[in-house]
């Protein structure tokens, strides 16, 4: 017992060992819980809560799209949906083998389904199908226990009830590109979506609103366990606008079948009433997705349905180019308005020849003739004693060569060329001959449909800068002020000078040997002045002129002329300035003007119908005719 | 001296109650009902599907800890060789006709019972080494060629556990079987021997350890390399013990436990959920409980009368003690992740059948604290 006593002092001696080695051990596992624990405690738990709690961005509701009457343009559609639910169904192709009975699958749909079935977790909805009418919601639901982890969902699409009537003002909403994604979380949002074009694009930020969020407590697998917290955005703003709906709609029928534009606006306010462009496209399309084949199609239209022609389509004025010609010549004094010209049907300027569009010429013409009657030589003589750059100065003052801050985007400039512009774009000095060609409103001259109305507002407002504008109110990303009272400046014209060109412009319409005088408002009270204009989109040998020239309808459609009218009514107080473009349309008298005719018509029309142009509907007291009356 | 030891053989079964360490079975209970707790947040507040069975077991458990308690050692001394060869025979059947489970071959499918021999091993080993080093005078234990057996009773359950993959095991068996051969008396410099030539060797060993095995090791020396891949469990372990603070986040209040974020909460991961839900001070009461049973076990190794009873005392001690230190140490990430339970904590039948074996050993221990068994006892009558 004795070695055994030894063995127990040695064990007792070791074990002692061992316990300080496990203390020490322990110790180290102490030391360690109190590292974790109080020195990093704060970090560990701000990281505890960046694991449980998802910030979820909840997408306000995009604002309205109104009429001046309150007639809804763009809204927001409730747009059912049939989701999946893979975790709530045991057999999901068995699953969507019923659905495909109810509403049709495609293969290809039927792949991506089961695709994004397989990739996402088993609790997120996979969306089978959108914009599900009454019928198929009504089916689904009746079906509902044949088919497990079958939803109805429902969320909100933009929606134009009246599609291509308003393409060219809304523009329309689609999907965020990568490129356009900026600082605002929304933008990430899956779906979500922005303006594109037209109002929707210039008024984004004020029609989307901001978005709220919501705290949500998630497990592991990302899964919704509670809300923590939750803050409500702010709505989208509803903007309404100055347009009229039921001119444009009839202005846009009007055109319809052509590729043309038209813009009528109040000469004194600057309120746009309507424009438009044809042909025109579904919006609603584009904010669904576009295939490549359909985009391909509108791309490839050479009637440029995605160019809204009204703002952005670039023609010369032709003789609507006139009224300013005479202007500058009243202005500079070079001709009186009761000095004749003698019309031969040409005149010369050294060896070149310039042609009227009369054969035989107009004889002895004075300005209101040679407004009336739209004579040519006319307009080389007067032109050639005022010189380009007095013309331009003049156009420039009418709105003419510049974009005139319409709120919408893609404003083209126009064209207004002066010797100095030739110099510094071309490097070639100016020839008497451009002026020429310009004082008919051809060569380098190029204006919008939206600048002829402007200028044919200024000329019968009494000669103030009206400047254009879509919205009843100013919009800005953060709210909507009224629209102050409009103040224009006076463009400085003689009233004396713009009375001769206005009575002449009247007689274009009214008088017996006017170039639109078949397109003359009957109807007592309502009638209109105008010009017409013709723009060759050839040029005119000295061959062909010598053959005879052809008629319009017999040339193919790219080499026609582009007809033209601006107008305004009533004459006795002009109200409405008017400009129609036809591309590739023929005359503008036999084309443009009737065009112009009814849609002037139609315009006083509304206007009497309503006294004080009170909208039917219950807004009488944001009556936007409180504004046009003032003006 | 000897009529004593003899007449201590001979205690009746109203006399060995007595002696029963109630106290330390007391701490038991206590450590035991901390485990339920757990499993009970760790169900959402429900007794299932774990903390019922945990209850179960460790009923069953704690009435085969005291019929081993009450077992005459002897009996112990005497079958400790016949225990260890059928454990190693049941190791070797496990590589056969092994259960697949947790991507390692671990468990005997019994019908009733899925049966993991490697935790049994871990007894019967202790059993094994106890009984050689017994029958070994001082002198014997100082010639290295005494050790060549023992180095083969441990080196043959390592290696069929390392086969297996279960590196956890295998570092218990080789540092409890340590452990024995140090409190036996063996040299200090054989084990420093041993200690560099293991650390020589660590190069070509990596060349045997399986791809997720070296991963682990990979992703505990830098966890956030791979946040979401193999460094996931340390990282969340960490953030949710951090997060938890000094007094907790409350019962069953774990976010990170709660949520899922935290994997294996109920097993490998509970003092993660204890820590998270009941903070430091949580831990530390833990920790205690821990430590009042190894003084406990300290305790009886040293009051023993046989060297048998000491070193399977210490055994026992030491391989509960490897238990909550590998287990804690991984799950704050001091040591990689290996599959290590918490004693008494964690759910799992095997490890608490082991575990309340081993414990019944060590009141057995106590029970027979004075009974003085000699070098050859395995052969003496009982």
């Amino acid at each position: 017992m004795h070695r055994d006593s030894d063995r127990h002092k040695l064990f007792s001696r070791r074990t002692a060992m061992l316990a300080g080695g496990k203390a020490l051990l322990l110790s180290a596992l102490v030391g360690r819980m109190y590292y974790l624990q109080v020195v990093e405690s704060e970090r560990y738990a701000t990281l505890a809560d960046e694991n449980r709690i998802n910030l979820r961005l909840l997408p306000p509701p995009r604002g309205r799209i109104v009429d001046r009457f309150g007639i809804p343009l763009a809204v927001n559609q409730q747009n059912y949906r049939v989701v999946l639910i893979s975790e709530n169904t045991d057999d999901v192709e068995g699953t969507l083998r019923v659905l495909g009975s109810i509403i049709p699958i495609s293969d290809g749909e039927h792949r991506r389904i089961l695709r994004e079935v397989r990739r996402r977790r088993r609790f997120v909805p996979v969306t089978v199908r959108e914009n599900l009418n009454w019928e198929e919601v009504a089916q689904i639901e009746v079906n509902a226990p044949d088919l497990p982890g079958v939803m109805i969902d429902v969320g909100e699409s933009r929606f134009y009830p009246h599609g291509e009537e308003t393409a060219h003002v809304l523009g329309y909403v689609a999907a965020v590109s990568e490129a356009e994604v900026t600082g605002d979380p929304l933008l990430e949002l899956p779906g979500f979506r922005i303006g594109k074009a037209g109002v929707e694009r210039i008024y984004d930020l004020a029609l989307r609103g901001t978005g709220g969020s919501s705290q949500v407590e998630v497990n592991a697998l990302g899964r919704v366990i509670r809300e923590l917290s939750r803050q409500d955005g702010q709505p989208g703003a509803e903007i309404a606008l100055t347009i009229d709906f039921d001119l444009q709609k009839m202005v846009t029928d009007r055109l319809a079948g052509e590729s043309a534009a038209a813009v009528v606006m109040d000469v004194h306010t600057g309120d746009v009433l309507a424009l438009a462009s044809t042909p025109g496209y579904d919006p609603n399309a584009f904010n669904k997705g576009l295939s490549t084949d359909d985009w391909k199609t509108l791309v490839s239209n050479p009637r440029t349905p995605l160019i809204n022609k009204a703002i952005a389509g670039q023609y010369p004025p032709g003789s609507t180019f006139k009224m300013a010609v005479a202007l500058a010549a009243l202005e500079k004094g070079v001709i009186s308005p009761s000095a004749t010209i003698f019309c031969p049907g040409f005149t010369r300027l050294g060896k070149a020849r310039f042609h009227c569009w009369k054969r035989g010429g107009h004889g002895n013409v004075d300005m209101t003739r040679a407004i009336t009657e739209s004579c040519d030589v006319y307009f080389y003589e007067i032109a050639r004693r005022t010189g380009i750059d007095r013309i331009a100065a003049m156009a420039e003052r009418l709105g003419l060569g510049r974009p005139l801050g319409l709120d919408l985007p893609g404003e083209k400039d126009g064209l207004v060329p002066t010797k100095d512009w030739k110099r510094a774009t071309m490097d070639e000095p100016w020839h008497m001959g451009e002026t020429l060609i310009s004082g008919i409103g051809q060569g380098y001259l190029l204006t919008t449909p939206l600048q002829l109305a402007v200028m044919t507002a200024r000329l019968v407002n009494g000669g103030y800068a009206v400047t254009p504008h879509l919205t009843r109110d100013k919009v800005s990303p953060r709210a909507t002020t009224p629209r102050p009272a409009p103040r224009y400046k006076s463009i400085g014209l003689s009233s004396w000078h713009l009375n001769i060109v206005n009575e002449a412009t009247k007689a274009v319409v009214n008088g017996p040997r006017g170039t639109a005088r078949r397109s003359a408002i009957k109807e007592e009270g309502f009638e209109m002045g105008g010009k017409t204009g013709t723009v060759q989109v050839r040029r005119i040998t000295k061959a062909q002129r010598e053959q005879g020239l052809k008629k319009n309808k017999d040339l193919p459609w790219k080499y026609r002329d582009h007809a033209i009218f601006v107008g305004y009514a009533p004459v006795h107080s002009p109200r409405y300035a008017v400009a129609v473009l036809v591309e590739h349309g023929g005359g503008g008298s036999t084309t443009a003007a009737p065009i112009a005719h009814d849609i002037l018509l139609e315009a006083q029309r509304r206007d009497s119908a309503r006294p004080g142009n009170t909208p039917p509907v219950s807004q009488a007291d944001d009556s936007p005719g409180a504004a046009v009356k003032k003006g | 001296m000897a009529t004593n030891g003899l007449s201590r053989a001979q205690l009746t079964l109203r006399q060995k109650l007595w002696q029963v360490p109630w106290l330390f079975i007391l701490l038991l209970f206590a450590t035991a009902a901390v485990g339920f707790a757990m499993l009970y947040s760790a169900g959402n507040g429900s007794l299932d599907p774990w903390a019922s069975r945990q209850m179960v077991r460790f009923g069953l458990g704690v009435g085969v800890m005291i019929v081993v308690a009450l077992t005459n050692i002897r009996l112990w001394l005497r079958y400790a060789y016949a225990i260890y060869a059928v454990t190693l025979l049941l190791l070797t059947a496990v590589e056969f006709g092994g259960f697949i489970g947790m991507g390692a071959q671990r468990w005997i499918d019994l019908g009733f019972f899925n049966l993991q021999p490697s935790e049994l091993m871990k007894i019967a080993l202790v059993l094994a080494l106890a009984r050689y080093f017994h029958a070994g005078s001082m002198e014997d234990v100082g010639r290295p060629t005494f050790l060549l057996v023992p180095l083969l009773m441990v080196a043959a359950p390592a290696a069929l556990v390392l086969r297996q993959p279960d590196l956890g095991t295998a570092l218990m068996l080789i540092i409890g079987a340590g452990a024995i051969f140090f409190v036996a008396g063996v040299r200090m410099w054989k084990f420093a021997v041993v200690f560099f030539g293991a650390l020589g060797a660590a190069p070509v060993a990596w060349q045997f350890l399986r791809d997720y095995q070296k991963q682990r090791v990979l992703s505990f020396l830098n966890p956030e390399s791979d946040p979401l891949g193999a460094g996931y469990h340390i990282i969340q372990s960490k953030i949710a013990l951090g997060s938890g603070g000094v007094f907790g986040r409350g019962f069953m209040q774990g976010s990170q436990s709660h949520l899922n974020f935290l994997p294996e909460k109920q097993t490998d991961f509970i003092f993660t959920m204890l820590a998270e839900e009941f903070g430091l001070v949580g831990g530390l009461t833990l920790l205690g409980l821990y430590t009042l049973l190894l003084i406990y076990g300290f305790a009886i190794s040293v009051s023993c009368r046989s060297q048998f009873g000491r070193l399977v005392g210490m055994g026992v001690t030491t391989t509960f003690f490897l238990y909550i230190f590998i287990n804690i140490a991984m799950v704050m990430g001091l040591i990689p992740v290996v599959g290590v339970p918490l004693p008494l904590i964690s759910y799992g039948g095997t490890v608490m059948v082991t575990l309340l074996l081993g414990f019944g050993l060590l009141a057995g221990v106590y029970v027979h604290r004075d009974m003085i068994i000699g070098r050859r006892g395995a052969d003496e009558d009982l």
